[in-house]
């Protein structure tokens, strides 16, 4: 029953967002049965769509997962985005730093490190970089009694302009695109196709999302088999009662945010080691806002959040059929049922919690 | 630098602040309606392109900045209410439903303009006798922003309603047990949190530009909610907090053509961050404590 009740909301959500999503496409004149066919037939006909859908779910996953980890204590992470924008240009500095980047003539690099260690500091340096932008937050929160809301929302601008200067100004690659220069061959992880054959190879899905998975077991057996994720969540739950059974709440805060900025920050695996194979300014678009949708859709449950990171995948995935074969619907399509969803979700969270 | 220069540079500085000081006051004066009585509002952003699109639009439709900016506010204020819908009566999370409405907002008016201008870009340019006018270098709406001060004021500190307002923000149960309508007077002051926020992006969409494009807001909706706890949540002060706010981006403009002794230029993006590091620093207490409405982000049900 209860795990009924868990998925009932969420499902409900999803089913209003399309009769609302159905409405707006029937007032700009077009057929919502055919777009919603278009939108949802492409994502798992093939082992290409395959591909693709979990491609595009992945760094999903690691921004769901992120905001989750923040809510069971009781904390808002609307600061992923900047989290997993510090940790992408982190992460691709150590790949030129470490990986022998030649741009021209020049050498940009320190020195070059063989794959074995190269690919694991990179990941090392995604989680960490995560991890100082979310735990600055956290500090704050816990130090001072600031608002994390506020607070992330800010960190998220500082950190967009920190690395747009650094990427402008200091690793640019030649030429008119912002974005820093490649990161080192050794750095890169291996693309899923290489093992697994009935991938086709224009398919970048990559190791990343072998990772992604493996994070959403290790969130739920720390969350839930552990002492400090039993701490973290008694803190979430209830903050005076916790502290009162001797959990000090600020320090389950801290680390909270700190974990959720590391998992925010793993995106920088998938985007930069996995993907472009290097800092590509403006990105993200909007990965870590939607974290916040997944991670809610979700229930704030690891195995939830991976579910909801391939539903909102799938539209990702749809959406850019729409725009091709509809007449007047374009792929904002995606973004906005991905919205309707949220606001369904929030508003009938008061009647699952009963 | 000779004199005359560093005039000229002055006097384009003064005017940019002013003009980039406007959208910020409409949207930061409609936070502050929703924020004292108790509801956070995320949503700015969000408010703030519905009305730039829609004003884009009608204007363009109607040829009239005047219509196109009351249908952009009246778009602005539907938009609120439901957002106060999902937040009042359904008690739905105030920062994720906040958050659902920015990203609405992202996608809808791309989907419009996408179906009616056959142009998801952005929507038709809009010819520029029929843009808000312009008074001396100045546009009709930043003299409209100046002039919601003194009302805002005087509306929050010298009306009953003001006065409901903040003791709803404050205490929403001796409120009601005063009398007030709390519920009633929360989705007022959302809707014209909405309705002002919507003018501010209007102002973006039909005077300081000629036409509305994707997320043209660009993070200004979260730039007047930092101005509006820096201002810990009074009018006055949120002029000031608007006006330092668009200086700093003012002045990044003619940073990008300053040069240094030394031949390099000063970086625009830490000009750009001075404004959420101050935010950051001011919530933390470093420079006054700046204490938030009490009851703010707690749903109110009376059988609690």
């Amino acid at each position: 029953m209860k795990i009924l009740r868990e998925i009932l909301s969420p499902l409900v959500a999803v089913a209003l967002a399309f009769v609302v999503g159905a409405i707006i496409i029937l007032l700009i004149k077009d057929n919502p049965f055919e777009t919603y066919r278009i939108l949802l037939a492409n994502s798992f006909g093939s082992a290409k769509d395959i591909g693709y859908t979990l491609f595009y779910a992945t760094p999903l996953i690691f921004t769901g997962l992120a905001v989750a980890v923040a809510f069971r204590c009781g904390l808002f992470n609307i600061g992923a985005e900047g989290q997993l924008y510090v940790a992408s240009f982190a992460t691709a500095w150590v790949g030129i730093k470490f990986g022998g980047t030649i741009v021209g003539d020049v050498d940009w690099s320190w020195t070059s490190l063989p794959s074995v260690l190269l690919v694991p500091l990179c990941i090392i340096t995604a989680m960490i970089a995560g991890g100082i932008w979310g735990a600055i937050p956290g500090i704050l929160r816990a130090r001072f009694g600031s608002s994390e809301v506020i607070n992330t929302i800010m960190l998220n601008f500082i950190g967009i302009a920190l690395v747009s200067y650094f990427t402008q100004y200091h690793f640019k690659n030649p030429g008119p695109i912002l974005e820093t220069a490649p990161i080192g061959k050794a750095a890169w992880i291996p693309q899923l196709h290489e093992y697994f054959s009935f991938i086709p190879p224009d398919v970048p899905l990559n190791f990343a999302f072998l990772i992604a998975v493996l994070m959403c077991l290790i969130v739920y057996v720390f969350l839930w088999k552990t002492k400090w994720g039993f701490e973290l969540r008694a803190v979430g739950q209830n903050a005076s009662a916790a502290e009162y059974g001797g959990i000090s709440p600020g320090k389950q805060i801290i680390t909270a945010m700190t974990f959720s900025g590391a998992l925010a920050g793993m995106v920088a695996i998938n985007e930069v080691l996995g993907y472009r194979h290097n800092y590509y300014d403006g990105f993200s678009a909007e990965l870590g806002f939607l974290g916040i949708a997944v991670a809610l859709l979700g229930r704030n449950h690891p195995l939830g959040v991976f579910i909801a990171a391939i539903f909102f995948a799938v539209l990702m995935r749809g959406e850019i059929f729409v725009d091709a074969f509809t007449r007047y619907v374009s792929k904002d399509i995606g973004l906005i049922l991905q919205a309707i969803t949220i606001l369904f979700v929030a508003c009938l969270q008061k009647y699952s919690k009963r | 630098m000779n004199d005359t220069l560093s005039l000229a540079i002055l006097v384009t500085v003064f005017f940019s602040t002013i003009r980039l000081a406007t959208p910020l006051i409409f949207a930061a004066l409609g936070g502050m309606f929703s924020e004292r009585s108790g509801i956070i509002n995320i949503a700015l952003e969000g408010l703030m392109l519905t009305g730039a699109f829609t004003a884009a639009v009608a204007t363009y439709e109607l040829n009239s900045p005047y219509l196109g900016l009351l249908c952009g506010m009246l778009a602005g204020g539907f938009t609120a209410l439901i957002y106060a819908i999902a937040v009042i009566k359904f008690e739905a999370d105030q920062v994720v439903a906040g958050t659902a409405i920015n990203l609405l907002m992202l996608g809808l008016p791309q989907l419009i303009s996408g179906a009616v201008y056959d142009s998801s870009g952005s929507t038709p340019q809009i010819e520029k006798q029929f843009l808000l006018p312009e008074f001396f270098n100045i546009n009709l709406a930043s003299l409209l922003a100046f002039l919601l001060i003194p009302v805002c004021w005087y509306v929050l500190y010298k009306t009953p309603f003001g006065l409901r307002l903040r003791a709803v923000g404050e205490n929403p149960a001796a409120a009601d047990a005063a009398g007030v309508n709390v519920i009633k007077l929360r989705y007022s002051a959302v809707i014209i949190s909405g309705i002002l926020a919507a003018a501010g992006g209007a102002y973006l969409s039909i005077g300081q530009s000629s036409l509305f494009t994707r997320g043209m807001t660009a993070g200004r909706g979260f730039i007047a909610l930092a101005a509006l706890i820096l201002a810990k949540w009074r009018p006055v002060p949120v002029l000031l907090a608007c006006l330092f706010f668009g200086f700093t981006e003012a002045l990044t403009i003619p940073l990008a053509n300053y040069r240094l002794a030394s031949g390099e230029n000063i970086p625009v993006q830490f000009v750009q961050i001075i404004p959420y590091v101050l935010t950051i620093i001011v919530l933390a207490g470093f420079i006054g404590l700046s204490r938030a409405p009490k009851a703010l982000g707690i749903p109110y049900n009376k059988e609690k």
